[in-house]
């Protein structure tokens, strides 16, 4: 097994952009103040930018304790009132079950298997909602 | 009922990093007792909980952890002290929700849930005590030869 790297001691999460889509990799141990500073991150970047969904890929990450269930749960919340959509990504099993016996609901989280199908959801929506006035969307 | 204890350590609960590196001792020792991954997953998320808890209402403890044995079971016990303020009311404080300050409320009842065996030992003005312990499970039985 390869050494898990300490997280630098600053934080750092990727955050990609993809179209409207905020792609948010969390990974490893995130320290309380990194995930504090992603929900402000995340917060001016949706409201800035035309921002129509919000991807938290989960995948490599080992724990959520209440902590960073209510970073989640607080960043869904605010990506709703500036109209977009939060999808979270790749949760472990092990995470998810933990999470329920913890009593954590998440409310307002919608979740997927993968970023694949979070991108396909938010894509499906997008497509879906009504265009305003000189925006167009093309088809592949 | 006698348990034996062994392979004792103590780390600090300071700062945010504190908190990652409490994390990841309980990881590793989880993870070397032969828990499971998910009641690896279970504990370290409750240590996580109550970590924090001594860190932000207790204001800096410590965590002490014990691998400890119980008629050929193996377990860990974890510790978390602090010397803040002390929680008045216990039953409140282990209800779900209840936070007074803006947490979810749930760390500590959920923390509760998480672990087979979990005591709290606070009053108001005398710090607070958390100790839990989990065992690992007989595993299952193994499929084939490996
Ligand atoms: N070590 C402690 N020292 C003093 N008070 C504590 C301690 N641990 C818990 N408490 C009290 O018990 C309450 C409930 O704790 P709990 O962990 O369930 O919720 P929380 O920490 O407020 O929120 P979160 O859901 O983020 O953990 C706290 O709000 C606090 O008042
Ligand atoms: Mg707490």
């Amino acid at each position: 097994m390869t050494g898990e790297a300490a997280p630098p001691p600053d934080g750092y999460v990727p955050v990609l952009r993809l179209g409207g889509i905020l792609l948010v990799t969390l990974q490893g141990d995130l320290y309380d103040s990194t995930a504090e500073r992603l929900r402000q991150d995340i917060g001016r970047t949706v409201s800035d930018d035309a921002v129509t969904g919000v991807v938290i890929d989960l995948s490599g990450v080992e724990i959520v304790d209440s902590f960073m269930g209510r970073v989640l749960s607080d960043i869904a919340a605010m990506t709703r009132l500036l109209a977009a959509q939060t999808v979270v990504a790749g949760m472990r099993p092990a995470v998810a079950i933990t999470l329920v016996e913890l009593g954590l609901t998440l409310p307002g989280l919608r979740t997927a298997l993968s970023t694949e199908e979070a991108m396909n959801l938010l894509g499906a929506e997008v497509a879906n909602l009504p265009r305003t006035a000189g925006a167009r969307r093309e088809r592949p | 009922m006698t348990h034996t204890e062994s392979v004792s350590a103590r780390l600090p609960l300071t700062s945010d990093l504190d908190l990652v590196r409490a994390r990841q001792h309980v990881r590793q020792m989880t993870a070397e007792l032969g828990f499971s991954l998910v009641e690896q997953t279970k504990l370290v998320t409750a240590a996580s909980e109550l970590a924090r808890n001594a860190l932000v209402h207790g204001g800096g403890g410590r965590m002490e952890c014990a691998e400890v044995t119980d008629g050929g079971v193996r377990g860990l016990r974890l510790v978390f002290s602090d010397d803040g303020p002390g929680i008045a009311d216990l039953d409140q404080a282990l209800s779900d929700g209840y936070t007074s300050g803006e947490g979810l409320g749930m760390g500590l009842p959920g923390a509760r849930r998480l672990v087979h065996e979990f005591s709290v030992d606070s009053a108001r003005g005398r710090g607070t005590t958390v100790t839990v312990t989990s065992w690992v499970a007989r595993p299952p039985r193994p499929r084939e030869g490996s």
